[in-house]
Formats: C-alpha cells, sequence, structure tokens
C-alpha cells in the first residue's frame, strides 16, 4: 500500500521532472496523470496508485505550496464528479483508457443527459429511445437541465431500449458523442435571466455499442452510482461561520443601520442562528467521515440549505427596501461557473428556489429520510410491475 | 473547532446510565410517582449521584469529584432527558455545582465536596426561568441573615442545601434552619418539582463574594447543558414515535406509510441532527473553557429549546388518541419540553445573546 510520505516523494519527484514554472500546463497535466497524482485512489496507469482516497490530499498539498497548475476543477466537475466514477466502475478496459486520461485533464468536457421534461423526480420514467441498428444504437428523445452541454465532447446518457420491460429494468447508459450531427443543444433560460442548463434534442443520434457503459437493461443500476458519487460531491463542504448565504446579508446589517427595523431583526437573527446550526452540523458531518463513521445525517443536509438559502435570500431582499426593488441585470448569460452567492440579493433570492429542485427535491428528499433514515414503508406503488410503455404520461 | 463526536468514554457512559434507567425509571413508574408526595425519586439518585458518581463530574478530583467535563456531563443529560427522569441533576450537579465552581472559597469547596458524594443536594434559589443574561431580584441580607421570597425554584424541595444570591455575595442557606419555609407549588412539568423559597432572618454562610458573577456561569453551564436534556427528549420522542407509526394500521396501510406523515418525521429528525450538533458543541466549548463558551451556549439553547417543543408536540399529535391518554408517557414529554423552553431564560432571550455577541444589533 501507499503511504503519504511515499506520496509526498513521488510527488516531489513529479514536481522536480516536470517544474511548474518551466512546464506547460498540458504537459505537467499529463506527466501528473501518467505519475499515478492524478487521483491517487484510482488504479495503476488511470491516474491512480490504488492509494486510499484520504490521501490525496498529501499530493495536492505539495502541488499547491509548489504553484503547480491544476486541471479546474470546477470547470470539470460533471465529469470529475459522475461520469468517472462510472466510467471506472463500468466501463471496459478500452473504455476506460480512452476516457479517463482527457476527462481528467480537462481537454475533454463531460455533461449528463438523465432528466427529462417528463422525468425529473420519477427519472426512471424516461422515455429517449435508444435502439439496435447494427454495432450501433440510434437515440432520439429530449434531454433538459443540462449545464455544459454547449461545451462538451462527451455525455453521459440513459436511454429506454426496451419499452416492453417495467420502467427500471428497460433503460441502458451510454456515452454519447456530443459532436454528432444529430444533438442539438439550446441554452435553457432561468428565471435569473441567465442559462446555466440546456436543453438537448437528440435526433437518431447514433452511438456505437462500444460505447455502452454496463448491461443492456443494466443502466438504471449504472446510474445509481453516478448519482451517488453526486450526493458524495454535494456533502463534503466545509464553511467559515457566515461562510454562506448569511455572509452578505449580516454584513448589509452592520454595515447599514438605517436598514434595520425589530422585525427584521427578529428574522435575520433566527436564521443566523439556524445557518450556524447548520454549518455546526456540516462539521459534526465532516468529523464522523474523517472518524471513518460515516453517519446517515448527510441526506438531510441539502434540505437545511436549500430552505435557508431561500429564506435568507428572501430575507435580504426585503432588508433592502427600495434597493430590493431593482436587480442588477437581465442579460442573457451563460455561466461557466454558477456562485450561488455571486451577484446581487435578488439573484441570490432566485436562483436559491433551485436549490430544493436540483439534485432531488426537497420532497423526494423527505421521503429519503423517511425510508432510508427512519426505516419508514414506502407508499403503495402502483408502477413497479407494469411495462413502461403502459404508464400514465 | 469543537470536537462534536462523542468519544468512546462518552459512549460507555452513555450505555451505563441508559441501562440504569431501563431497569429503574420506566414510564409508568415516573407517572405513578408524579402525584405522590415525593415526586423525586431518591433512590435512583442515589444510585446515580452516590453510586455511579455522576454528581461530582465536573467536579475536581481533589475535592471528591471525578475532574471530568462538560461533555460527559452532556451524555448523562441526554439519557435523563430521554427518560424524563425525576432526579435534581441539572439543579444540582449542573448549576449549583458549576456556580459553586465560580466562588473559588474554603466555604465553596466545602460544598463542592458535599455535593460531589452525592449525599447533599444543592439549588440555586433562583427562579428556573432565570437566563444567564437576565438580571433578578436578589435577597436581603444583613449580618449573615437573609430575607426574602423566591418562587418557581426547580427541586427545592429535594435539597439541602440553598444558595442565596444578596448584594453582599452568594450565601449558602441549610433547608432545616430556622427561617427557611420551601412551599411546594404545582408545575407543568410534575418530574421537575418547584417551590416557594421564603426566608425570614435565615442564617446563611457566605460561600462567594462575586454572587453575579458565580450565578452567571451557573446559569450558562445550565443553560449549555440543558440543551443535550433537550436532545435526548427529542430523540424519544423522535424514535417513539416512528417505532408506533410502523405498527398502527389505518386505512389497511401502515399509518407511517403516509407520506404527510413521513415528511413531519424526516423533518423531526433532521431538527435533531442539527440539535445534536448544537447540543455538543455547547459542551465542548464549556469543556474547552472557550471565549465561545457563552456564545455556543446561546445558540444551542435559542435552537434546542424549541426543537424539544416540537418534538413532543409531533408525538403526541402522530399518536393521536392514544397520545392524549395520562397513561401514554408522551405527556411527560410535552410538559418537560414545554417547561424547559422557559427554564434558564425562553428562546427569545438566547437570542438577544446570540445577536449581541455576533454584533447583530439591533434597531
Amino acid at each position: 500500500m501507499t503511504d503519504a510520505t511515499e506520496l509526498a516523494t513521488r510527488t516531489r519527484e513529479l514536481l522536480a521532472a516536470y517544474p511548474p514554472a518551466t512546464t506547460s500546463r498540458e504537459d505537467f497535466l499529463k506527466a501528473r496523470f501518467d505519475a499515478g497524482l492524478a487521483w491517487v485512489h484510482y488504479p495503476e496507469g488511470l491516474g491512480g496508485l490504488a492509494a486510499p482516497r484520504s490521501l490525496q490530499a498529501v499530493v495536492d498539498a505539495e502541488l499547491e505550496a509548489a504553484g503547480a497548475p491544476d486541471n479546474d476543477p470546477r470547470r470539470i466537475g460533471i465529469g470529475l464528479g459522475m461520469a468517472a466514477p462510472t466510467v471506472l466502475a463500468f466501463g471496459t478496459d478500452e473504455q476506460k483508457e480512452r476516457f479517463l486520461g482527457p476527462l481528467w485533464r480537462g481537454e475533454e468536457v463531460w455533461c449528463q443527459l438523465f432528466s427529462e421534461p417528463g422525468a425529473g423526480s420519477d427519472l426512471a420514467a424516461l422515455g429517449t429511445r435508444a435502439v439496435r441498428d447494427g454495432d450501433d444504437w440510434i437515440v432520439t428523445g429530449q434531454k433538459v437541465w443540462t449545464s455544459n452541454a454547449h461545451n462538451a465532447r462527451w455525455a453521459i446518457l440513459i436511454a429506454r431500449t426496451d419499452p416492453d420491460l417495467p420502467k427500471h429494468r428497460g433503460i441502458t447508459y451510454f456515452v454519447c458523442d456530443m459532436t454528432d450531427p444529430g444533438v442539438e443543444v439550446r441554452p435553457l433560460r432561468q428565471i435569473t435571466g441567465e442559462a446555466e442548463f440546456n436543453e438537448v434534442f437528440l435526433t437518431d443520434v447514433r452511438i456505437p455499442d462500444a460505447h455502452r457503459l454496463g448491461e443492456v437493461g443494466d443502466g438504471w443500476k449504472v446510474a445509481q452510482t453516478t448519482l451517488m458519487n453526486e450526493r458524495v460531491a454535494i456533502g463534503g463542504m466545509r464553511l467559515p461561520r457566515e461562510g454562506g448565504m448569511i455572509g452578505p446579508i449580516s454584513a448589509t446589517w452592520r454595515e447599514r443601520p438605517e436598514l434595520r427595523t425589530r422585525d427584521l431583526h427578529q428574522r435575520l437573527v433566527k436564521l443566523w442562528i439556524e445557518a450556524e446550526v447548520a454549518r455546526l452540523s456540516g462539521e459534526r458531518l465532516r468529523q464522523q467521515l474523517v472518524a471513518g463513521h460515516p453517519g446517515p445525517e448527510g441526506s438531510g443536509m441539502k434540505l437545511t440549505f436549500a430552505r435557508l438559502n431561500q429564506e435568507i435570500s428572501g430575507l435580504e431582499v426585503e432588508l433592502l427596501g427600495d434597493e430590493g426593488l431593482l436587480y442588477d441585470d437581465w442579460t442573457m448569460r451563460r455561466p461557466d461557473i454558477v456562485d450561488f452567492v455571486g451577484r446581487d440579493a435578488g439573484y441570490r433570492y432566485l436562483r436559491s428556489k433551485g436549490n430544493s429542485i436540483e439534485g432531488g427535491t426537497s420532497e423526494v428528499l423527505l421521503n429519503i429520510v423517511a425510508e432510508r433514515v427512519l426505516g419508514l414503508p414506502s407508499e403503495p406503488r402502483t408502477d413497479k410491475d407494469v411495462a413502461w410503455k403502459d404508464l400514465a404520461r | 473547532m469543537s470536537d462534536l463526536l462523542y468519544s468512546e468514554t462518552e459512549d460507555e457512559l452513555r450505555s451505563a446510565v441508559r441501562s440504569l434507567l431501563t431497569d429503574r425509571c420506566e414510564a409508568a413508574q415516573v407517572i405513578a410517582r408524579a402525584e405522590t408526595d415525593q415526586p423525586h425519586d431518591h433512590d435512583l439518585w442515589k444510585t446515580l449521584a452516590a453510586d455511579m458518581g455522576l454528581a461530582g463530574l465536573l467536579i475536581p478530583e481533589s475535592l471528591g469529584g471525578q475532574g471530568a467535563t462538560h461533555r460527559e456531563v452532556a451524555v448523562v443529560l441526554e439519557e435523563l432527558g430521554r427518560f424524563v427522569a425525576p432526579v435534581p441533576y441539572l439543579t444540582s450537579a449542573v448549576i449549583a455545582t458549576e456556580t459553586l465552581l465560580g466562588c473559588g472559597s474554603a466555604a465553596a469547596d466545602e460544598l463542592l465536596t458535599a455535593l460531589a458524594s452525592g449525599r447533599s443536594i444543592g439549588v440555586l434559589a433562583l427562579p428556573l426561568s432565570t437566563a444567564p443574561s437576565s438580571s433578578y431580584a436578589e435577597v436581603a441580607e444583613a449580618d449573615g441573615k437573609l430575607t426574602g421570597r423566591v418562587g418557581a425554584v426547580a427541586d427545592a424541595t429535594a435539597a439541602d442545601v440553598l444558595l442565596v444570591s444578596t448584594a453582599s455575595g452568594l450565601y449558602a442557606v441549610d433547608t432545616t434552619a430556622d427561617g427557611v419555609r420551601i412551599t411546594p407549588q404545582t408545575p407543568l412539568d410534575l418530574t421537575r418539582p418547584l417551590a416557594t423559597v421564603t426566608l425570614e432572618s435565615a442564617p446563611g454562610r457566605l460561600v462567594g463574594a462575586d454572587a453575579s458573577a458565580a450565578v452567571r456561569r451557573g446559569l450558562t453551564a445550565g443553560a449549555a447543558l440543558l440543551a443535550s436534556e433537550q436532545l435526548g427528549l427529542a430523540d424519544w420522542c423522535l424514535t417513539e414515535t416512528v417505532a408506533y407509526l410502523k405498527t398502527r394500521k389505518q386505512f389497511n396501510r401502515s399509518v407511517g406509510s403516509f407520506q404527510s406523515l413521513k415528511h413531519r418525521l424526516a423533518e423531526l429528525w433532521l431538527e435533531t441532527v442539527h440539535a445534536r450538533a448544537a447540543a455538543r458543541n455547547a459542551a465542548d466549548a464549556l469543556a474547552a473553557g472557550s471565549d465561545e463558551a457563552p456564545l455556543a451556549a446561546a445558540l444551542a439553547q435559542a435552537y434546542c429549546a424549541p426543537v424539544a417543543v416540537h418534538a413532543a408536540e409531533e408525538a403526541l399529535q402522530l399518536h393521536g388518541g392514544i397520545g392524549m391518554t395520562w397513561e401514554h408517557p408522551i405527556h411527560l414529554y410535552l410538559k418537560r419540553a414545554k417547561s424547559d423552553s422557559i427554564a434558564l431564560g425562553a428562546a427569545g432571550a438566547h437570542q438577544g445573546t446570540v445577536a449581541e455577541l455576533v454584533d447583530l444589533q439591533a434597531p
């Protein structure tokens, strides 16, 4: 097993052989990947050394201290957080070899084609069809809420390959080439005025069978790996006090005494307390993870952050009075990186409305907590044994 | 950053206390005892305080205590809250003890030694509702004789010694002394009896020159650790209600399969997750002697008090009719939670403290 000392040594060797000051970013990232220091928990030859995931911090600290370039992880979050673990778990050797290097180095951006206009919370009801044609699949349908589709080279895609089976069983998972002529990407403008996401129309898109991940009909199982990794990525944040949405409103309160009223004060202090307690809960969750005892608490944190973001930003708009009547800019833009706390109070208010919908609606998350954490029975289900084509829609 | 987990020692302590309370503090017994003239369970107190040594957790070993910290005390309080145990732990082993620890006098140390052994019960003679930040009426002192009247003093009927705040310092008064009258009141929470303390030229011993600093220290520790009692109480309400809704059948299905009820329980679970973080943070801040202890205490109390009330109210509603009966223990939890929400300052008082400490000034 690779230990911390050995990793630190290997990292310093990499830095000596490819000094960041005189090496191009591309060359450095390539060398880092080849040295197994990209993601140390990945297998050797695929950017890793099969080391414990927690030791990545050792490598990152050495690299940061040396001023080495990184792979701009925020720009390629879907590739790193969702596509890569799925390719690793279900890909063939050829697929892993082909996709993981360019993905990690940011040479190829990835997006995710899961949600559809008719399949949101009930993702397994999706209707995009994939029909076998020789060595290829022909895919037709519509996907929505796709970040980065306009920059992406590849997409992870789930599509229906057998409409005669119950919905969970007739799905297959593919890697879709976003440069295929049948792929049309249109920006999806949101209530904030900007377009973080896209609609993606797929018309007779040809996907070679060699780009299927997992078995035919196993797509739902493969997708669980993707979605589980999405939740892990959300759980790891560490914030300082007033680090989230409560920061800007607290600063405004302190700087502008003329805005203060008794009613606003009571509501602000109550929310400040809730935000601080939520932050402590996140810290407790992190301590549990570090101690090797992850608890079920993570499933609930997103619920709290969604509610607090919405309540705090709503109060902030109200606090600002006349200025709360204004908005900074409605111009349609396509931001590369989304910062929920960025821009002005009106933006925060509108953007945070999405927090209780994206990545699982709060209502669905409450069901998950009730069933998986508390062990309460699920509601009677009418869709389990019905062929997908016979479901109500 | 504070340590928000439970240590192995703390887990072991919890198991020991829980197994004792499971045997000796059954809900039916607690309900039956509540209406007798002995509302405190003195036998249980003797086992907890003296045999297990839990009364002296905060007291240094040099004074016969365990030299442990607020983190362990918090775990004990979680379990006492889970069983609504009618013992004077919060009042004697936390508030009175911490007040005396703030005195630093030989007389205070002597009392601490008595409290550590569990043979003597001490109670701070202030209304249970007094917040660490609030002002309170002091008792008059003249030549060591105390005269005054204080209502809603928790566990006074069980006390051997009262700690009385006067303008000239903190005094200890034996409850058996001449001029001391302790009159039981009818409390909302039958498991934490209240009484009016009347002093008429009662003889007192000076135990601390600066009464207000010592009292503030006692009340701050009380408020911070009451959060753990509230957490234990809320956790019981959640666990009990989840278990009941899994077995209760109506409309040919388990009541716990109805989404409206599941969502309420999931929300409640989330509140207990947050309450645990707040309560642990407060206990750890006290244990570490952190400058942030007053903030952590106010934060925990402002957050956990409403959670405990909400948990008990949800437990009652979701149990339906059975929850409204005297026979079912939920009412003990509701009454304790509601009275705890006033104890050591209502949420509003603690919100005010937080606002001041983090510079969110009122208009």
